[in-house]
């Protein structure tokens, strides 16, 4: 083994966050209850710090902590995304906490160590850190999920997403098992040099190895609720409270997606065809899901589920198509993918019936007479959702199609659009009901401050991305070329 | 001079946004009215303010500069950004148009004070002028493009702005289809610039122009002079946008929109994009003769046509409109003869008159409620003294009156020069253009005073209510009249030296390329007297068989008519241009677009796909939810499924 190398300052933003999070938990534990407020704008300022810190740290690749941390442009570029995600999970979560009485102090921290464990999670560099990383994450997102702890729903969705969660930690450790067993490692960079080297023997790649990435591939395909091991994901996203339900929507789906990248290209990018068919498989199922199952949806919190499964398709084209290309179509979407969400999400967490919160996707109906700029907002980001010209949508589909005709996947680009026209129906049917249908009970006013400016900040950027795309475009592509050294 | 520059361009879209958020956030009143009216007139008013600074340090200065905003497309080699391009050209119509656009929007707080939607109306108004300004500060085809489109997208939206009259729908269609077929000319012009130079880039294109004059290209099935072809794709664009004839159609339709609209889209700015456009393509155009023979033989011709049809128009506003297609008619053969200078001084000074005329007719049918027929008009002048005045000036200004070598309104010094650069050409096209050019003169000048003299002169033959009512507009409205005034009697004089004049070299500097062999404005200043006293003569006669028919001897017009029936017929009915093209082009489309609908979208496609398609999808889509059991152990053997599917192909596959 290497000498161990400790260099702290690689990890400068998760020592940040982790010392931060402990810091507010005591915090909160000494002052009680009521400093939900004080806990959550901290929380919020030590996400933003700690983005800056990733940002300015942002270089060569290195990897450190004796093979077990990796610093690189990818990772900052998803971790930046992660840390983004979790910031306006903390806005948006004001409001409707103080509405519900759900104004714990513990909510913002476990936002804060779900974190921690997502850029764990993404700059993992052996299936031990990973593994770690990963479960930071779930336990706390377990808790968040049941987070309304009297609320039946809520505590069935937490309970679900535990009991399936461990389910594919299970798979996630058997397969890392096999792996070691049949190369000798649990480091990335080893790994991918005893597949690499079976590769250029021209032996048939054990069955153990793939077996091992199977299973591996299974339990991360959990984590971003690809198909068919979504089915946690709706009843999940219905039953915890709706600012969870946001933030499960973004920074998780960024950070698994980035893990999910990672594993496949770094230790068995030698391996790639094999892998490859398998991931195929898992995209087209995911966009059939994601297009057909919202179809007859009525909760529009299980309808964005579904959403949020189609979109895990298309991102994951980007994977099979394969190369610098494809990542970098992959960042590109998920970059996307998240200002889109949190705009629905804003609308989503400010739809109230005299003062109560209501998630039909009816109650939607006729906002564009009550809230015209509310309305025009969502239809921006339904549109989007979409993938219609010019939104940001269209060119995050774009890239991925693009990359996936560039590697000969036709079949997939074509099932790609076909999905997308049927996907389409239910987004534009919610543009439908809220110019087209009259209300029955109207949405009060006003609309909440916070909720609408962060919506503001998300539609303008899915609405003029199209004006400058160049340097979101360029970061993507030199994010994805720090996974291709040489 | 940048922040200048933003200003100028940005201002009027700072200003559509303002008067536009009330509009989507759902408020009304008369607070939101007032706000929009004042909002948009001031950005626009600030933004002419910032165009005369630049106009004076650029144009004056000549100090020509262009910076780029930032990158819009950037994929492979082809590369287009946002920029702001200033030079003489762009200076000179970003002060056309915000001037304009200032008065027209001031003028518009009178006219429409009774509107429902006047948020709306000056929220598009503002609209255009950003677009508009976008296309004449471009750098490149690729904005130039973008702005052509937004200010035809700005066009039809105020042509239909009374979306509730079945005739103001059927005009703004037919101006945007008929658009469409320029516009198609234009962007297939910039595919082929783009083809053959690689660029989109104005200074890149016209740098490498001069290398590829013996090239050629094949086009549908002909093979020819590629600069030749490219530069008659885009003007095509041109005679779309300008209404030159055969894509003038939409135009005199178009007057169905509000009088302001008419004033600054289908008088001074808009339609003048065309003629701005072959200026700009200056450096293409002349390498390209015969696309230059075309350009000025298609004006010529638009400016005889368009004269001849207004000689008998009864409607105020479309004998405006057709002098309007005139005069850009005139500025074509002008560009035509190389005389780019020539044909932007008379974009500029025509700007001043025609706005000034048009907005004068707005204050003529406001006065009467509404009213447009001229034969249901006549002795308003004692009525309505000022707007006969403006009109008088607007109508001097137009029909090119002076006294030579003295002094002269606007339309005498840019008319007679390129009437002068035309004969001075020596060419085929360059003669024919001049007669036809002299011919148009003599029935400008009587259309316009058949106008005058219908309206102002005689007594009243409309209702007579009405006409007792007839009232002087505010002064909100008046105001700009006198603006417009003021450039009507001194643009001409004043910019004669620097357009056309001993100062032209160094004003436009290389914004427009003239090549040593076709300056014609130069030989235009050493032509023979008769030359330059002509048009003035036709003109005087034109006004004096005006004077006779229509004052003297009121009953004579009628006698005509019926003698010369046919004659008569013909031009009321515009050639019979709406005629022809409604057997050629509109019926057999209507055909063949019904039988698709019925025969192959109805029958075939929604038969057997779409609606059995969209059946099973809802079925399909019920199974997969009714997957969704809510059973975690449900879920969980999914999962196992999965997984040892996966694993299964791995064994198999092998």
């Amino acid at each position: 083994m290497n000498a161990p190398a400790f260099s702290f300052s690689a990890a400068l933003p998760e020592l940040f966050l982790s010392l931060s999070g402990l810091a507010l938990l005591l915090f909160g534990a000494l002052t009680g209850e009521k400093s939900y407020r004080r806990v959550a704008a901290l929380a919020l300022i030590a996400l933003l710090v700690a983005a800056v810190l990733v940002l300015f740290g942002a270089g060569a690749r290195s990897v450190e902590f004796g093979g077990l941390f990796v610093v690189d442009g990818f990772g900052a570029f998803m971790k930046a995304l992660v840390l983004l995600g979790a910031a306006l999970g903390i806005v948006l979560s004001l409001d409707y906490n103080r509405r519900e009485e759900l104004e714990r102090f513990e909510f913002p921290v476990l936002i804060v160590f779900a974190t921690v464990g997502m850029m764990l999670m993404i700059s993992a560099s052996d299936l031990i850190s990973l593994y770690l990383g990963l479960e930071l994450q779930s336990l706390a997102l377990y808790v968040m999920a049941a987070f309304r702890r009297d609320s039946v729903k809520s505590t069935e969705a937490g309970l679900k997403y535990f009991v399936l969660g461990a389910l594919s930690s299970g798979m996630l450790l058997y397969g890392a098992s096999l792996i070691y067993g049949f190369t000798g490692s649990t480091n990335f960079a080893a790994i991918a040099g005893a597949v690499s080297g079976v590769v250029k023997s021209g032996a048939p790649v054990p069955l153990g190895v793939l077996f091992g990435v199977v299973f591996v591939l299974a339990a991360l395909a959990f984590k971003v609720s690809a198909a068919p091991f979504h089915m946690w994901t709706p009843d999940v996203y219905e039953g915890a409270p709706t600012p969870v339900t946001a933030f499960f929507a973004v920074a998780p789906k960024v950070a698994a997606t980035a893990l999910l990248v990672r594993v496949l290209i770094e230790p068995f990018g030698a391996i790639a065809p094999q892998w490859q068919q398998v991931v195929w498989l898992v995209a087209v199922l995911s966009m059939i899901v994601g297009a057909f199952a919202a179809i007859w949806q009525t909760n529009v919190k299980r309808l964005m589920a579904y959403s949020s499964i189609g979109h895990v398709g298309y991102a994951l084209v980007g994977l099979v198509a394969g190369g610098p290309g494809g990542v970098s179509a992959i960042a590109l979407y998920m970059a996307i993918y998240l200002f889109m969400n949190i705009a629905a999400f804003s609308v989503i967490l400010g739809m109230r019936v005299q003062g109560r919160a209501v998630e039909r996707i009816g109650d939607l109906a006729g906002l564009s007479r009550t809230h015209p700029l509310v309305a025009a907002a969502l239809a921006v980001a339904m549109f989007a959702m979409a993938g219609i010209p010019p939104l940001a949508g269209f060119f995050s589909k774009f890239y991925i199609f693009d990359a996936a005709v560039r590697g000969g996947h036709y079949v997939l680009a074509v099932v790609g659009v076909l999905t997308s026209v049927f996907g389409a129906f239910y987004y534009l049917r919610i543009v439908k009901l809220m110019y087209f249908d009259e209300a029955t009970e109207t949405l009060d006013r006003p609309f909440p401050a916070s909720l609408g400016a962060v919506l503001a900040g998300a539609t303008l950027f899915t609405f003029f991305f199209f004006l400058a795309p160049g340097p979101l475009v360029r970061a993507a592509n030199a994010a994805a070329a720090s996974l291709f050294p040489g | 001079m940048k922040t200048l520059a933003l200003l100028a361009v940005f201002l009027p879209l700072a200003g559509f946004a303002l008067a536009g958020l009330p509009i989507v956030a759902g408020r009304k009143g008369h607070g939101v009215d007032r706000w929009a009216q004042l909002a948009t007139s001031i950005c626009v008013g600030v933004a002419a303010l910032a165009s005369m600074s630049l106009f004076w340090s650029v144009g004056l200065g000549h100090q020509p500069t262009s910076f780029e905003l930032f990158t819009w497309i950037d994929s492979g080699a082809f590369e287009a950004s946002w920029a702001i391009k200033l030079d003489a050209l762009s200076v000179v119509m970003l002060c056309v148009v915000t001037i304009v656009s200032t008065c027209v929007h001031v003028y518009s707080i009178g006219y429409m004070s009774h509107d429902p939607a006047i948020p709306r109306f000056m929220a598009y108004l503002s609209l255009f002028t950003f677009f508009m300004l976008m296309l004449v500060t471009a750098d490149n085809f690729v904005q130039m493009f973008f702005g052509w489109e937004g200010v035809g997208l700005a066009s039809y939206l105020l042509i239909g702005f009374w979306y509730d009259r079945e005739s103001a729908n059927a005009a703004s269609i037919k101006a945007f289809v008929v658009n469409r077929v320029g516009d198609f000319g234009f962007a297939l012009g910039i595919f082929g610039v783009f083809m053959m130079f690689g660029s989109v880039h104005f200074d890149t294109v016209f740098a490498a122009a001069p290398d590829h004059v013996g090239d050629q290209i094949s086009f549908l099935w002909f093979e020819g002079h590629a600069l030749t072809i490219l530069c008659l794709l885009l003007f095509v664009g041109a005679m779309g946008k300008s209404a030159q004839l055969g894509l003038h159609t939409w135009l005199p339709d178009a007057m169905e929109g509000p009088t302001p609209v008419s004033a600054l889209i289908h008088a001074a700015t808009m339609v003048t994009a065309g003629v701005f456009m072959v200026a700009r393509l200056s450096p293409m155009f002349e390498l390209a003769p015969a696309a230059l023979h075309s350009v000025c033989i298609v004006g010529a011709l638009t400016a005889i046509f368009a004269a001849s049809v207004g000689l008998v128009q009864n409607d105020i506003k479309r004998v405006i409109a057709y002098s309007t297609c005139s005069q850009l008619g005139y500025m074509f053969f002008a560009a035509g003869v190389s005389a780019y200078s020539a044909a932007i001084f008379h974009l500029m000074t025509h700007a001043f008159f025609k706005a000034l005329l048009f907005l004068g007719s707005g204050s003529v049918i406001h006065a009467l409620e509404g009213e447009q027929d001229m034969r249901r008009m006549g002795g308003l002048g004692p009525k309505i003294r000022i707007t006969y005045w403006m009109m008088m000036i607007g109508s001097l200004a137009l029909a090119g009156i002076g006294i030579p070598f003295v002094f002269g309104l606007a339309g005498f010094y840019s008319k007679d020069i390129i009437l002068e650069s035309a004969f001075a050409a020596h060419s085929g096209p360059g003669a024919f253009a001049f007669w036809l050019g002299i011919a148009a003169a003599g029935m400008t000048a009587f259309y316009s005073w058949r106008l005058l003299f219908m309206t102002f002169s005689g007594h009243a033959r409309g209702d007579h209510h009405a006409h007792e009512h007839a009232h002087e507009s505010p002064a909100v409205m008046l105001v700009p009249l006198y603006v417009l005034a003021v450039g009507a009697v001194f643009a001409g004089v004043l910019g004669y030296e620097y357009f056309v004049g001993h100062h032209r070299e160094a004003f436009w500097g290389a914004a427009i390329k003239v090549l040593p062999e076709h300056d014609s404005v130069e030989h235009a200043h050493h032509v023979p007297v008769w030359v330059k006293v002509l048009p003035l003569v036709v003109s005087v006669a034109g006004i004096g068989m005006s004077y006779g028919l229509y004052i003297r001897n009121p009953a004579k017009p009628a006698e005509l008519a019926a003698r010369f029936a046919g004659l008569y017929r013909f031009l009321l009915n515009k050639w019979w241009f709406d005629e022809l093209y409604d057997r050629i082009f509109v019926r057999p489309s209507f055909a063949l677009g019904m039988g698709f609908w019925k025969k192959g979208d109805a029958a075939v496609i929604d038969g057997l796909g779409a609606d059995g398609l969209a059946a099973n999808t809802l079925v399909a889509a019920r199974r997969m939810s009714a997957l969704q059991t809510g059973y975690v152990y449900h879920y969980a053997f999914a999962m196992l499924i999965g997984v040892v599917a996966f694993a299964t192909w791995y064994f198999v596959s092998r």
